[in-house]
């Protein structure tokens, strides 16, 4: 396999959650990261949450079907936390906000772009979750999160068949829906 | 056509779990009916977005457990800064800027005490008044400082019924403790009171039923933060007959107690948990189960009350999970949890002496 197959394969398994592969790319350029940031003017937790920032918009692009990735993950990575960082030392504007480059650095924007919207939708769903209440956010959470089928789900809940479960979840999901699209539209 | 069996039909096209027959009838319901195709796209697309909602937890709780898995052994660490660089090079690009503040700064504080020099009366009664001011300002304080201590011995309202809950300690030295989800049941107020005897008033930030954990935050200003905690957290899993030894509350002081891990489950093979033999009581809820290293490796939640001595402990790597959670769910809630212990090395005695004052009473007042 050449490097860009290699570095393909890498991809399509990030995408699926693969623990391993996201660890490999973890150990391997975490390092570049955190110097990018330590070194301008970040603290170690700084460093952690923009690589890890760079890291879900990677997996963003990585789930979607049709993606490409033009570049070396590495690239790309330094370019999105690059502008990551950018951005948010200009939110706390603090004097600098030029940073040397360590590497070559490709155009972002556009994915970052699409993953701030994925974010807000995100935060809307979160607020969402935190006000439809007990048992619906274990329950919905058991179910899209944690990914248990709906007979677990039964057992862990109390309930005593899965048919009661799901119909609880049905209920549930209304409501979250209200929640979700009142915040949503507004936004 | 049901609501919620559409929902279900929706849901099961959209992961395509429909056979080719169901497909096909479920396109036409969609064809001939405009509000139940209308209906099916706006279910599609809240559908999508709790199933993003979903992917995204999972994969931040994957390179959340990654960077806790990488720093523990080392692989990641902090990078070795050298900090003095940039102070020398903000003192030298401001050093002219400093010096001319400087001298201004000094050619009006003498202008000013010139003039006060000037205009001042001569004689020495303002001094004298000053003092006796001052004295009568101590007593004030005096006053005041007795009237904080009255008001902190009865912080707890008198009349309300106080139900002992049980005990917990500390993750975070920003005040964040992790105690048993059942101590802190269908409660009104916590309050949570230190070895010393002190009580501060208590949060309940997240509370997590399945493993028993709840995480509370002490909200009181009386309460100082330590620096750092003495004790780590293990994630991996310990080793049977490994000895264990607890602090907790089944009385109203601190209480040590010895055991060992005797399985590496707990009750009806539940992984979460695992099985210990100590004695422990109603009270020791909550405490920490702690190795010969001084790390936490689990907390104690329930005891058999058929078998005497076997206690089950709610695993520690539960609450790395629980923290994560808490951590997505609203970002000011910044936990960090200390995995390296500072009292490895150290004899028992000197363990306990240094934890104790991180373990707390928990007391419930009853909503």
């Amino acid at each position: 396999m050449s490097t860009s197959e290699q570095e393909k394969a890498v991809l399509r398994a990030i995408g699926a959650n693969d623990k391993d592969a996201i660890e490999s790319i973890y150990k391997e350029h975490y390092g570049l990261i955190q110097h990018l940031v330590v070194y301008n003017n970040g603290t170690e937790d700084d460093a952690r949450d923009i690589f890890q920032e760079a890291m879900m918009v990677l997996y963003e692009k990585a789930k979607s079907p049709d993606f490409e990735l033009t570049c070396q993950i590495k690239t790309y990575l330094y370019s999105v936390s690059r502008r990551l960082w950018l951005k948010k030392l200009q939110l706390a504007r603090r004097m600098e906000t030029q940073i040397e480059n360590f590497d070559h650095v490709v155009p972002v924007e556009e994915d970052l772009d699409e993953h701030e919207k994925l974010t807000n939708q995100y935060l809307i769903m979160r607020t969402a979750m935190g006000k439809i209440g007990e048992p619906c956010k274990s329950l919905i959470e058991a179910f899209y999160v944690h990914q248990k089928n709906m007979s677990e789900i039964a057992g862990f809940f109390g309930y005593t068949n899965a048919d009661n479960a799901k119909n609880q979840k049905y209920k549930c999901l209304v409501r979250l829906k209200k929640l979700f699209f009142a915040q949503y539209k507004n936004g | 056509m049901e609501q919620f069996q559409l929902t279900e039909l929706v849901e099961k096209y959209l992961k395509g779990e429909m056979s080719p027959l169901e497909k096909e009838s479920f396109e036409e319901m969609r064809r001939n009916d405009a509000e139940i195709d209308q209906m099916v796209v706006e279910y599609a697309s809240f559908l999508e977005q709790i199933s993003n909602y979903g992917d995204i937890r999972r994969f931040k709780s994957t390179i959340y457990d990654i960077h806790q898995n990488l720093q523990e052994e080392g692989i990641i660490g902090e990078l070795k800064k050298k900090a003095t660089a940039r102070i020398i090079n903000i003192w030298s690009k401001y050093r002219r800027v400093v010096a001319v503040a400087a001298s201004i700064a000094s050619i009006t504080a003498l202008f000013i005490s010139g003039m006060i020099t000037l205009f001042s009366p001569k004689a020495p009664f303002n001094d004298i008044e000053e003092l006796r001011r001052k004295v009568s300002s101590l007593e004030k304080q005096t006053t005041t400082q007795r009237a904080e201590l009255t008001k902190f011995q009865s912080k707890i309202e008198p009349g309300v019924s106080v139900k002992f809950g049980g005990t917990s300690f500390m993750v975070d030295p920003k005040g964040y403790l992790i105690t048993s989800a059942h101590v802190i049941k269908g409660a009104k107020k916590v309050y949570v009171q230190n070895s010393e005897g002190e009580n501060f008033l208590a949060d309940i930030i997240s509370t997590d039923p399945i493993t028993d954990l709840s995480v509370l935050k002490i909200n009181d200003p009386d309460f100082k933060a330590p620096k750092m905690l003495p004790y780590g957290f293990k994630k991996s899993s310990t080793e049977l007959s490994e000895t264990l030894f607890t602090l907790g509350y089944p009385k109203d002081e601190i209480v040590y107690n010895e055991g060992y891990l005797s399985a590496m489950t707990g009750m009806n093979g539940d992984t979460l948990a695992c099985q210990i033999s100590i004695s422990a009581n109603p009270g020791n809820s909550g405490g920490p189960v702690i190795n010969k290293f001084g790390e936490v490796i689990g907390i104690l939640n329930a005891r058999q009350a058929s078998a005497n001595g076997v206690v089950f402990a709610t695993k520690s790597k539960n609450i790395f999970k629980l923290m994560q959670s808490i951590k997505e769910e609203d970002a000011d809630n910044n936990i960090k949890i200390n995995y390296k212990s500072s009292i490895k090395g150290l004899s028992r005695s000197q363990q306990v002496r240094k934890i104790q004052d991180h373990v707390y009473m928990v007391k419930v007042v009853l909503g």
